[in-house]
């Protein structure tokens, strides 16, 4: 097994720089860098081949498996200077035995060594990826084991249900409860539902990973991207007083007390005769459509019915031009602009509290494979089918969920998910 | 002195079963026993068969084996267990005549067969050098041999108990056999211990069997051979009884003197055949258990009652027995009891059943940790294939998970080891959908011939049906019959879905086949058998098909060897536990890898890169 290293920092200029290195040498390669090593934790000086001192660091040593890999692990905090960590990382590529880690190398070797499972290594990812304090929770809650722990739950209760199926079948000639069917429709109705609740949330979580989006929605010239400048804080859309100056789709992204959020201003949208124009309109419903919410802004009460959803915004633009302020909002004055954003945090987090603990695709497309066989066994349970077909079903449900931890048949997920890393994570 | 190519120790079903396959295969083989008269013998219930068991005796009868003609030729009730459920999970099941099953594997020794029988006790084993060269003998011979059968079933270190007294023996009146354990102890084989049990053996003219419920036979009789067509003894009943709240009451207040709840016990029981000690305590808000009586035999009054199986002292057993309906006056011939016996850890074997530690010496049945006359006989058949083709100088025979019960069978032995007497189910079968009781000749008679098992006669009869069978399904499969037309001849089925084969069709349940076959004239002469297997391979047809991809990628897995010099112990990448059963099953293909309690995807990826990095291995 060879002994990897990496510097696990950003690259560039920082206050400190941390190299790890994982693997059986990784305590002899620290003892070539310090002379000698603390038991735990201490301040070494850093010395090359020669005995010239290339920084003071601080040294953390775990011996054994209680380590991030679940293997000998040094970890040096250097100054964060590019010159350091570019000399402390060629003395270590000298050293017999060593070499420099792969993409993902250090997260592959937590989970061949079981201290991370297939979930908590995605959760990992993600949680690296945090921008915003709703990304950090969501992937928090999976690197946990969150949805390792809810798939070993659902797993176990399918596994209940199809040993009560197996029961009839080989001690058929024994004293074992006859009808079993009751139960065994409890167990996967009562899955059933769970993982349906999963499936709801995973689209949530997917925006909460990519954003949220917000559009802007209104006749030309209702005060649209002025709104989206205050918003934003800069000119983001170019403003004017001619209508029909937004001819394409502008965003700008904001973090709303830790969600993400990306503003969306649109053409205004009216009857044109102008080609260019009425191509911008056209996306412009089209975006509006799919964004989570829209902000209907008018000069006059003059929504677009057939793009409203209930929970949709109104506000009456240009409120620093009237004297009737209800639902009033000036992109120019900045009046109206905090209970707008209000409403907006309070209607996300309502949506982001739906989020559980399955929050990437392919955890959702293993959770609909299972719902989807589940369907299958129950109208089978219905139908008085064969127990041996009734049971085959079942446990193929009961693998889509190994899916999810990684017990079974993830060789080609697993490249896939390690090329994704960056060195020294 | 005497030669042979094969010494098979032990008469018991798998030694029986050895010895006839190495006959079959053309080796010169001697079955040592103690007694003659005691080959076939059943010392537990009389019965051949049963859920997952049933399969074993028909892929046993599908590579020309004993036991099924055997059980068919003595069988005094037969029943098919889930008749109403899918034919891949129905066992067929048959009461066994004792006297006649011991007689027809005697003529089958003396007539059909050039088995040498040595009436002798194998006091030892002859080695030279890793190898094993043939077995001392109690009365001061020898025999030499290139390769050695051991079946000695319970009888290593057996002790029984009654209550609280123990005897050493391996079967009721046998004494053990503890030289050859010493041998064996020698050898440094891991070994294990377990226990099992018999309930007390009832005098049948002493039974009340007025008011019991009587289950007969089924109307058509199921047989295990494919040469069998119908039971040849005369058929009878069995009774069921029940015990009950008087009979639990004298268990519970006697739990002490059982040898079990006394604690004299060490050996692990198995969990689905507990002794009625068991049942009282684990089930204890259970008033009653079912008691089966079963008949040992025609011209024999004894009566085996299934269910009550015990270690506690005999005048409690007298007591308790008493207590049950119909059994009030029933005399005890034999009394109940536990029996403790050492067995090898299979792990400790390779899939050919040899003995990893000695070269030549194969183990088989109850020794390596299983229960049951037919696990017995199907290890029997394969440490019995392999000692003969070994000793004759072709490859080594292998069963795998994908094409048969015994293959699953070998494969959890050899790589998961036991924790409690190892029996068959259906459960274990992944592929059990495949692998069915109705098709296991089309799997396994080829597999048979090839290794020598199959002689001419089985042969000539299954190439006649399989052709008969390619035949028909052909001519259903070019035959499109419409929805409607299925509807109209009473199949449930929507008349507006598309059109199917006549083959598809015969899957569809509740209707009459003779109607759909009026629609395909070319097969109005089929064979009813040939039928009966088409309709069974229709009904699978879909499932099998999506289950070939599963069996492909096992089979690729089963083909990715793990050199036998790879350097386990410097392999990195997997937990120090992974390592550990690693070390002690040796998995020789990725598909055993894959076997071990608590593998994971990620350790099977450094055992797969490891198989092919020649620098992962051992020096020398």
């Amino acid at each position: 097994m060879d002994t990897i290293f990496a510097v696990a920092t950003p690259p560039g200029r920082s206050g400190v720089a941390v190299v790890r290195i994982s693997g059986p040498a990784a305590q002899i390669a620290a003892k070539a860098l310090c002379g000698n090593i603390p038991k735990s934790r201490g301040v070494r000086q850093i010395k090359d081949s020669t005995g010239d001192v290339l920084d003071e660091a601080l040294v953390l040593n775990f011996e054994g498996t209680a380590s991030f890999t679940g293997e000998p692990v040094v970890e040096l905090q250097l100054h964060g200077s590019p010159a350091i960590v570019r000399s402390v990382i060629e003395v270590l590529s000298t050293l017999e035995n060593l070499r420099s880690a792969d993409a993902g190398e250090f997260t592959r070797r937590a989970l061949e060594n079981g201290k991370l499972d297939l979930a908590q290594v995605e959760g990992l990812a993600d949680l690296i990826d945090a921008e915003t304090e709703a990304q950090r929770i969501q992937a928090m809650r999976v690197f946990e084991g969150g949805l390792s722990d809810k798939s070993n739950f659902w797993r176990a209760n399918l596994l209940r249900a199809a040993a009560l199926l197996e029961a009839t079948i080989d001690f058929a000639d024994e004293d074992v409860p006859v009808d079993v069917f009751p139960e065994v429709r409890d167990l996967i109705k009562g899955t059933q539902n769970e993982i349906r609740e999963e499936v709801k949330g995973s689209f949530v979580a997917e925006r909460v990973t990519q954003g949220f989006e917000v559009a802007i929605v209104g006749p030309p010239n209702a005060g649209k991207s002025t709104l989206l400048n205050r918003l934003a804080g800069r000119d983001a859309a170019i403003t004017s007083e001619i209508a029909g100056t937004t001819r394409d789709v502008i965003e700008v992204q904001m973090d709303l007390k830790g969600i993400p959020v990306t503003f969306i201003d649109t053409a205004g949208i009216r009857e044109t005769d102008d080609e260019i124009e009425r191509l911008g309109v056209e996306r412009a419903i089209d975006r509006a459509k799919r964004a989570d919410i829209r902000i209907f802004l008018n000069e006059n009460n003059d929504v677009r019915e057939n793009l409203a959803r209930d929970f949709d915004i109104v506000r009456y633009s240009k409120s620093d031009l009237r004297d009737d302020k209800r639902k009033g909002i000036s992109g120019k004055t900045g009046e109206g602009i905090d209970e707008l954003i209000d409403e907006l945090i309070l209607f996300f987090e309502q949506r982001v509290s739906s989020v559980g603990v399955a929050i990437k695709e392919r955890h959702r497309d293993a959770l609909l494979a299972c719902d989807e066989k589940l369907v299958e066994v129950l109208s089978q349970i219905e139908a008085d089918e064969q127990v041996d077909l009734i049971s085959e079903d079942l446990k193929v449900a009961v693998r889509s969920v190994d899916m999810i931890v990684g017990h079974v048949d993830v060789e080609d997920l697993l490249g896939e998910i390690f090329s994704s890393f960056c060195i020294g994570k | 002195m005497k030669h042979f190519d094969v010494v098979v120790i032990g008469g018991g079903h798998a030694g029986c079963e050895a010895a006839f396959a190495s006959d079959r295969v053309g080796a010169r083989t001697a079955l040592v026993t103690l007694r003659e008269t005691d080959l076939g013998v059943m010392s537990c219930n009389p019965a051949i068969g049963g859920l997952g068991k049933g399969h074993l005796v028909r892929e046993i009868d599908a590579l020309d084996g004993v036991m099924g003609r055997a059980a068919d030729a003595s069988g005094i009730q037969f029943r098919l267990l889930n008749r109403k459920k899918g034919p891949a999970v129905q066992g067929p099941r048959a009461q066994i005549d004792r006297a006649l099953y011991k007689n027809f594997m005697q003529r089958e020794v003396k007539t059909r067969s050039s088995i040498d029988v040595i009436q002798d006790e194998v006091v030892d084993l002859i080695l030279d050098g890793g190898s094993v060269a043939g077995v001392e003998l109690a009365s001061g011979g020898s025999v030499r041999a290139r390769t050695v059968v051991l079946t000695t079933g319970t009888f290593l270190r057996g002790v029984i108990h009654i209550g609280g007294v123990q005897t050493p023996g391996g079967r009721m009146g046998d004494k053990p056999s503890r030289p050859l354990a010493d041998r064996l102890a020698s050898l440094d084989l891991p070994v294990g211990r377990l226990k099992t049990g018999t309930p007390p053996r009832l005098d049948g003219k002493t039974i009340d069997w007025d008011g019991l419920e009587m289950q007969a036979g089924d109307d058509e009789p199921v047989m295990f051979s494919s040469f069998s067509s119908e039971p040849e003894a005369k058929q009878v009943s069995c009774a069921i009884t029940h015990t009950n709240e008087t009979t639990h009451d004298i268990i519970r207040e006697n739990l002490k003197s059982s040898a079990m709840y006394g604690g004299h016990i060490e050996g692990v029981g198995p969990r689905y055949c507990p002794s009625i000690e068991d049942k009282v305590v684990r089930f204890a808000d259970k008033t009653s258990h079912q008691v089966f009586l079963e008949p040992e035999g025609l011209n024999d009054s004894t009566v085996y009652p299934n269910g009550i199986s015990t270690s506690l002292p005999f005048d409690i057993q007298v007591e308790y027995v008493k207590s049950i309906k119909g059994l009030e006056n029933a005399t005890i011939l034999q009394p109940g009891y536990a029996i403790e016996y050492d067995y090898i850890d299979p792990r400790a074997l390779t899939l050919e059943l040899e003995c990893k530690a000695l070269n030549g010496f194969y183990l088989a049945g109850q020794i390596n940790g299983t229960t049951g006359y037919e696990e017995a006989a199907a290890q029997g058949l394969v440490a019995g294939v392999n000692a003969a083709r070994s000793a004759l100088g072709h490859d080594g025979a292998t069963f795998s998970r994908t094409n048969s019960y015994i293959g699953v069978m070998i494969d959890d032995l050899v790589t998961r080891g036991v924790a409690e007497p190892y029996r068959m189910f259906t459960s274990r079968a992944e592929f059990r959908l495949s692998l069915r009781a109705d098709n296991a000749d089309q799997r396994l008679t080829p597999i048979g011939r090839e290794l020598g098992l199959v002689r001419e006669k089985r042969w000539d009869a299954f190439s006649e049906f399989k052709e008969d069978l390619d035949k028909c399904r052909s001519s259903l499969d070019a035959v499109t019959i419409s929805s409607r037309e299925l509807h109209a001849i009473g199949a449930k089925i929507n008349p507006d879905t598309p059109s199917r084969t006549a083959y598809n069709a015969l899957s569809l349940a509740d209707f009459d086949i003779s109607e759909l076959l009026e629609l395909v004239p070319s097969t109005k002469e089929m064979d009813v058998r040939v039928l009966r297997q088409l309709k069974c391979d229709a009904l699978y047809a879909n499932y099998v098909e999506r289950q070939q991809r599963d069996i492909d990628a096992m089979r690729k897995d089963e083909g990715a060897v793990i050199p036998e010099n790879l350097d386990f112990e410097n392999l990195g990448g997997l937990s120090y536990e992974l390592k550990r059963k690693i070390l002690i099953s040796r998995p020789k293909t990725i598909a055993q890898a894959k076997k071990i309690d608590g593998m994971t995807p990620a350790a099977l990826m450094v055992l797969q890169a490891a198989i092919r990095d020649p620098s992962k291995r051992l020096a020398g």
